[in-house]
């Protein structure tokens, strides 16, 4: 069965396996035999059993820096960290070095890329030293007729569905992170490195990340966004979606109306003329979807909507629409929310509903 | 010091445009224009260029003869000059011989920096930049919100999706701004009018030395097998109680694995 190269990001402050990764994975089995590369520093024992959780046969990394380069057989097992005191290499190998190196030494069926910043930049640069194909932020990904990929894009403001593949060389797909639901197949992964000799391209230098502070997800990158309208009413109960929102770890966002009745800032309107946001989750509260709200969230991956007119064009979008009083039905799913997430170790609030679950433990 | 911005002619409005019988994006049906994120490039551009003596900007595009269009506009914004490559072999080039036939009008030209907007409009590939930055063996910096150059290097700042980053590269470099770089400017009548009279060259795959056979439909690395609509998808509860309608859409999201 061939191999499928799916590219492991991992956030930068902890190294720990990103969602997006376990993704990829899930999708990376439906046509082949997953193989979780990462690149940078040498992933630790738990992001290694993340991966296998989630059916990474094998697991490749970079080679200590100067360790195998260009020497022997570099697949032996994971060597300890060199001693103290060697010079550290200034360009370490990149994730493109990387993945160019194993497409030519593994003969992947496909390489999965997630379709971030960084993501889009090594797929692009990939696909171009392996004179490949490339389809780019793909929704999901299926088994061709010829067991090869076929990638579904969202084109054209989302208005349609584009399914291609890749015809000249090793596929190279970047996948949107949303794009599937991670299903764990636990395997022991076989943890490999790879001497990779850097490409002499200049590259840019990171000279400093500084943290973004924000008590809540940004909106451009939010995972989850819940975005209110103009049924919600009043501000008062635009703080109750702002609670549903942080019960859900998600960015708070607005449509035209609720931005210009002053219950958001201005920055986190949804539409034409503000952001466009493509999260996992879109709950639209009291919005009726105007044309230029929808264009700015019509990428999301599902879309719950609450509103009390059954006409809202707003239904047409949502994969679970809900025709009600929303200013009843917000403090109703945020005490749901709050009882459902206590169980297992979040925020112990102790709200009513949470005292009939026994969390003792 | 020379600038390169790249430009796009892009349909108007995204409502009115269908695909082609060849499964390309038809353009011919709906009138077009530069597209917003290129105005940004541009801005970024004469940002530079004011606070420097030595600027010269181009805008370089490639694509049918209405392209011609997204030029002139960025010279009403005050680009010095404009590119345009013009082959009928370009059809239904994909990113991968887009950014060939860009990096060898980029060569021809001479740059320090190549500068453009973010993802196209009509066709989400937000590729490009990097693959042209592979090509010249050059940095990339992708998606940048701020940038200003001093003597001989780029910085620029984005967001990485939870942290910031600042970038520093050598020039010449290829970067593509975002829509928080700056408000582009309103071009003055004048400046229309006057963008009529700038240079615009019209280059052919031949000038460029790139042979037809790697570009357009019949060179594309990736097939389009269908086109379809996507299916409305709604499952709406009818008007029940409160609690009710919480249980249901908290099951709906712990289903989905969000809770």
């Amino acid at each position: 069965m061939a191999k499928v190269l799916a590219l492991v990001d991992r956030d930068p402050r902890d190294g720990t396996v990103l969602r997006s990764a376990c993704a990829l994975l899930t999708l990376a089995r439906r046509f082949g035999e997953p193989v979780a590369v990462v690149g940078g520093d040498r992933p630790d024992a738990e992001a290694i059993r993340t991966l296998g959780r989630f059916g990474a046969v094998e697991v490749w990394c970079l080679a200590e820096a100067g360790a195998a380069l260009g020497s022997g057989p570099a697949d032996q097992p994971a060597a300890p960290a060199p001693a103290l005191g060697s010079e550290p290499d200034p360009d370490p190998a990149t994730d493109t070095d990387l993945l160019h190196h194993l497409a030519a030494r593994l003969h992947p069926a496909a390489i999965l890329i997630p379709a971030t910043h960084r993501g889009q930049e090594t797929a692009a640069r990939l696909a171009v030293r392996l004179d490949s194909g490339i389809i780019t932020n793909a929704v999901d990904v299926l088994p061709g007729p010829d067991g090869g990929p076929v990638a579904i894009q969202r084109c054209l403001a989302g208005s349609y569905l584009v399914e291609s593949s890749v015809v000249r060389g090793t596929p190279v797909i970047t996948v949107r992170p949303e794009a599937a639901v991670p299903e764990p197949r636990p395997v022991t992964p076989v943890v490999r490195t790879a001497g990779v000799e850097p490409a002499k391209i200049p590259r840019a230098r990171i000279v400093a990340s500084p943290e973004i502070v924000a008590d809540r997800p940004g909106l451009d990158h939010a995972d989850i966004v819940v975005a209110g309208g103009r049924g919600i009413g009043s501000r008062a109960a635009f703080a109750v979606l702002a609670e549903v929102a942080d019960a859900l770890g998600a960015a708070v966002a607005g449509s035209h109306t609720a931005a210009e009745l002053g219950w958001v800032p201005r920055e986190a309107r949804v539409g034409l003329t503000g952001k466009t946001v493509q999260p996992r989750l879109y709950l639209a509260c009291g919005v009726s979807g105007s044309v230029r709200h929808r264009a700015g969230m019509q990428g999301a991956k599902t879309v719950v909507a609450i509103g009390d007119d059954p006409q809202a064009p707003i239904f047409k979008l949502a994969d679970l629409g809900v025709v009600g009083d929303v200013r009843a039905i917000l403090p109703a799913l945020l005490a749901e929310i709050r009882s459902r997430k206590t169980p297992d170790g979040g925020p112990a609030e102790s709200t009513e509903s949470d005292q009939t679950h026994s969390t003792d433990s | 010091m020379k600038i390169v911005v790249l430009t796009k002619h892009v349909p108007q409005a995204m409502g009115e445009v269908t695909y082609a019988d060849d499964l390309t994006v038809d353009r011919s049906a709906v009138r077009c224009r530069l597209q917003d994120g290129d105005e940004y490039a541009v801005e970024q551009a004469l940002r530079i260029a004011a606070r420097r003596l030595d600027v010269q900007v181009t805008a370089l595009t490639m694509g049918p003869a209405g392209a011609v269009a997204a030029l002139r506009s960025a010279l009403a914004l005050g680009a010095d000059e404009g590119v345009h490559v013009l082959d009928d072999a370009l059809h239904g080039c994909d990113a991968p011989a887009t950014s060939l036939v860009l990096a060898a009008a980029c060569r021809r030209l001479g740059f320090d920096l190549v500068l453009c907007g973010t993802a196209s409009a009509d066709g989400a590939m937000s590729v490009v930049p990097a693959m042209l930055a592979e090509r010249l063996a050059v940095p990339a910096l992708c998606q940048c919100d701020r940038l200003h150059t001093d003597e001989d290097r780029v910085h620029a700042h984005r967001d990485a999706g939870g942290t910031a980053e600042d970038l520093t590269a050598t020039m010449p470099a290829v970067l593509s701004v975002t829509d928080r770089s700056g408000e582009p400017r309103y071009p003055r009548f004048e400046a229309i009018a006057e963008a009529r009279h700038k240079l615009v060259r019209t280059w052919t795959l031949a000038d460029l030395g790139i042979d037809t056979r790697r570009v357009g439909l019949t060179a594309a690395a990736t097939a389009v097998h269908r086109v379809t609509r996507p299916a409305p998808r709604t499952a709406t509860v009818p008007g029940t109680d409160p609690a009710e309608a919480a249980t249901r859409i908290a099951d709906f999201l712990t289903e989905r694995q969000f809770l």
